[in-house]
């Protein structure tokens, strides 16, 4: 007779979102806050700025979260999370997670000035940007999160986007916070156990999570886990965690990276780009990962 | 107790006393002082407060937000641009019910340049939903912090103090400075009807449909009118304790006047000693002082008012391609009474040119000697 195999299950079964949200269909951003939760806990609060989840959530007098949203001003996820954290801190709940969350464009543009100056106070608040890669809520405009080479309503093909990505994590690395990460919706093991590991440290932590968006990038709903995986398997969006500005650790060893040719070609946003350009885009993604190499000690 | 303390720090005294719990602010000329004064007072206990130093005001008031709907009692200060950088939160603050009490230093709106006062900064602010106090002493703008909490935290609606740049907030005025146990007895600790909290949790400000955002605004306008009732009602028991009344507005010698002149600010102090030297000369002069000037004091102005033949509002400020706010606001409170007054309106002062009493003379002269005014502007002390 054979034994009996056991799986463990890591991540908690228990939920603080319920159907009937208002995403897409195939939204990484609302999987995205499904397992940030699941490592969060219930004791949280959630600042929630202009962005998809400030809809997301559902309408007045609905809320699809079993925790207090904070709906806040586009450029004031960070500051009202330290407001809030401040407010809890003087009526005694200091067990309470505060949580900001927002999106690309609330935190690489307009939200960028009181996200530092939360970093820079090191005020107690995780911040998770849920990256996109556009302005998503309004429509598919571009941001200084969106990459190289897409296409936007606002970087038409004739002028995609020619600049590149912003390199927050460098940014945020720059305050020198006692935790950051990248996190992906394709590994919710790895996200999760992020989440829970951010809860347990004090200061200003920051979560980057990789969140494809099918109306946005133009591909299939039901390839954006498989979006999401590609971009961590072709070094597009490696996944790492800095502590104290410092300490860098490769969490998940690419062995033999895939082509980013692969990830761009389940997209709509890139159909327009030629082979050259693809392959510029090959060598700029094969630069950044030396670079997160290097900076990890491998 | 009596200190000599100038207008800036009347404001913090009473930010303390009131026992703010977190203050998030951000430096500007001429409100500095404000915030240095309780970051001392945080630092070395005196306060038992948060001091968020934030990289701006739009942080700030985001920040105090954020700590209000946690169930603190809150508290920032600011002046002009600072204002200005404020104002998308200011409709939050309002529009989302958090009771913050704020002091506003009035300084006049670049370009260009100027630090001096004038009141375009909060007049602009007019119609976010805020209460609006306008100060003429230091004991006044303390007394008004304490009171302003109180009234705010009963309504869920939030405060400005307002004073103007260097006449007031650089002023140094004997106050007396009230027991901090008897603040605690009109004041008693801040406990919202609601607060974020994972014991109860809900979601604030959420999207809004046309089914239900009206309602929230009429609720809004709904408590607004209770405001003035609510200021006469805690200025009575305020002065119980300390001995000094509040009030919508500050009558002067009007009961059996020829002439009110309607003043706001220092400005209002300067038109008692034009009141008292216009009577020495036999003309019946009076003034009105506009306290509380969001919601308007509509009731108070009529009744004052209706009694005059004649009315002369100052202005230091002005609404572009209209006139001046205050004579905007006036006219249209007495506007279809039955015995309403000729009302002039000048304009004086604007960036900090001084308004004294020679300013009230020539606007007395103007408004004796004439039936109806030749302009629809009359400046006083502009170079044409």
């Amino acid at each position: 007779m054979s034994k009996e195999r056991k799986m463990t299950l890591t991540i908690p079964r228990e939920e603080y979102m319920s159907p009937g949200h208002l995403a897409c269909q195939g939204c990484g951003a609302s999987l995205a806050m499904r397992l940030a939760l699941k490592g969060l806990g219930q004791r949280t609060i959630v600042c929630i700025p202009a962005c998809c989840w400030a809809v997301i959530d559902g309408p007045f007098p609905h809320s699809s979260l079993d925790i207090p949203i904070y709906h806040c001003a586009f450029e004031t996820a960070a500051s009202s999370a330290s407001g809030v954290r401040a407010g809890l801190d003087m009526v005694g709940d200091t067990e309470t997670t505060v949580l900001a969350w927002a999106g690309d464009g609330g935190t690489f543009d307009i939200g960028l000035q009181a996200l530092s100056g939360a970093a820079e106070r090191n005020d107690d608040i995780i911040y998770t940007c849920y990256d996109n890669e556009a302005y998503m809520n309004t429509g598919i405009q571009r941001s200084s999160a969106t990459p190289i080479g897409a296409w936007t309503t606002t970087t038409p093909v004739k002028h995609y986007k020619k600049e590149r990505k912003k390199d927050i994590i460098g940014i945020m690395a720059a305050h020198g916070i006692p935790y950051i990460a990248t996190a992906s919706v394709a590994y919710p093991e790895d996200m999760v156990k992020k989440f829970k590991k951010a809860r347990e440290i004090k200061g200003t932590r920051f979560i980057h999570v990789f969140a494809p968006c099918p109306a946005g990038w133009k591909s299939r709903p039901e390839d954006t886990v498989k979006l999401a995986r590609l971009a961590v398997q072709t070094g597009y969006f490696p996944l790492y965690e800095i502590e104290d500005g410092e300490k860098w650790t490769l969490n998940l060893k690419v062995k033999e990276r895939k082509p980013i040719a692969e990830y761009l070609k389940l997209q709509g946003r890139f159909r327009h780009l030629k082979e050259e350009e693809i392959a510029l885009i090959q060598q700029e993604v094969d630069a950044r990962w030396a670079r997160i190499l290097k900076n990890c000690g491998l | 107790m009596k200190k000599v303390i100038m207008g800036n720090h009347a404001l913090s005294y009473g930010a303390m006393l009131s026992r703010a719990q977190v203050i998030a602010a951000y430096p500007i000329t001429p409100q500095t002082q404000v915030v240095e004064l309780l970051s001392e007072m945080c630092a070395d206990g005196t306060l038992n407060a948060k001091f968020i130093k934030v990289e701006s005001e739009h942080s700030a008031m985001a920040a105090c937000l954020g700590a209000s709907l946690a169930g603190a009692r809150t508290f920032t200060a600011t002046s002009a641009q600072g204002l200005a950088l404020m104002h998308e939160m200011l409709h939050w603050a309002a529009g989302g019910r958090m009771p913050v009490v704020m002091g506003n230093i009035n300084r006049a709106m670049a370009p260009g340049w100027s630090i001096w006062t004038d009141q375009n900064d909060s007049l602009s602010e007019r119609d976010t939903g805020w209460i609006q106090f306008y100060c003429s002493s230091n004991q006044e703008v303390l007394d008004t912090v304490i009171q302003a909490f109180k009234v705010s935290e009963k309504l869920m609606i939030p405060s400005m103090i307002i004073l103007d740049a260097f006449a007031l907030s650089h002023t140094y005025e004997v106050v007396e400075i009230p027991e901090q146990a008897r603040v605690d007895q009109f004041l008693p600790p801040f406990n919202p009807p609601w607060r974020l909290t994972p014991d109860d949790p809900h979601a604030f400000g959420g999207l809004t449909s046309p089914d239900h955002y009206m309602e929230l605004r009429y609720k809004l306008q709904k408590d607004m009118e209770k405001v003035p009732a609510l200021v006469e009602e805690t200025g009575k028991e305020y002065e119980k304790l300390f001995g000094r009344y509040l009030g919508q507005v500050e009558e002067y010698l009007c009961a059996d006047a020829e002439l009110v002149f309607v003043t706001s600010g220092t400005a209002g102090y300067t038109a008692r000693v034009a009141v008292d030297e216009l009577r020495q000369k036999g003309i019946k002069a009076g003034n009105l002082r506009i306290k509380l000037f969001r919601p308007f004091p509509f009731e108070k102005v009529r009744a004052i008012l209706s009694r005059v033949p004649k009315v002369a509002v100052l202005d230091r400020n002005i609404s572009y391609g209209h006139h001046g706010i205050f004579y905007q606001e006036v006219k249209s409170a007495l506007y279809g009474q039955p015995s309403a007054p000729l009302v002039f309106g000048f304009i004086a002062g604007l960036g900090g040119r001084d308004i004294t009493r020679d300013s009230f003379q020539e606007i007395a002269d103007y408004t004796l000697s004439k039936n109806k005014a030749e302009e629809e502007i009359v400046w006083i002390g502009v170079k044409k």
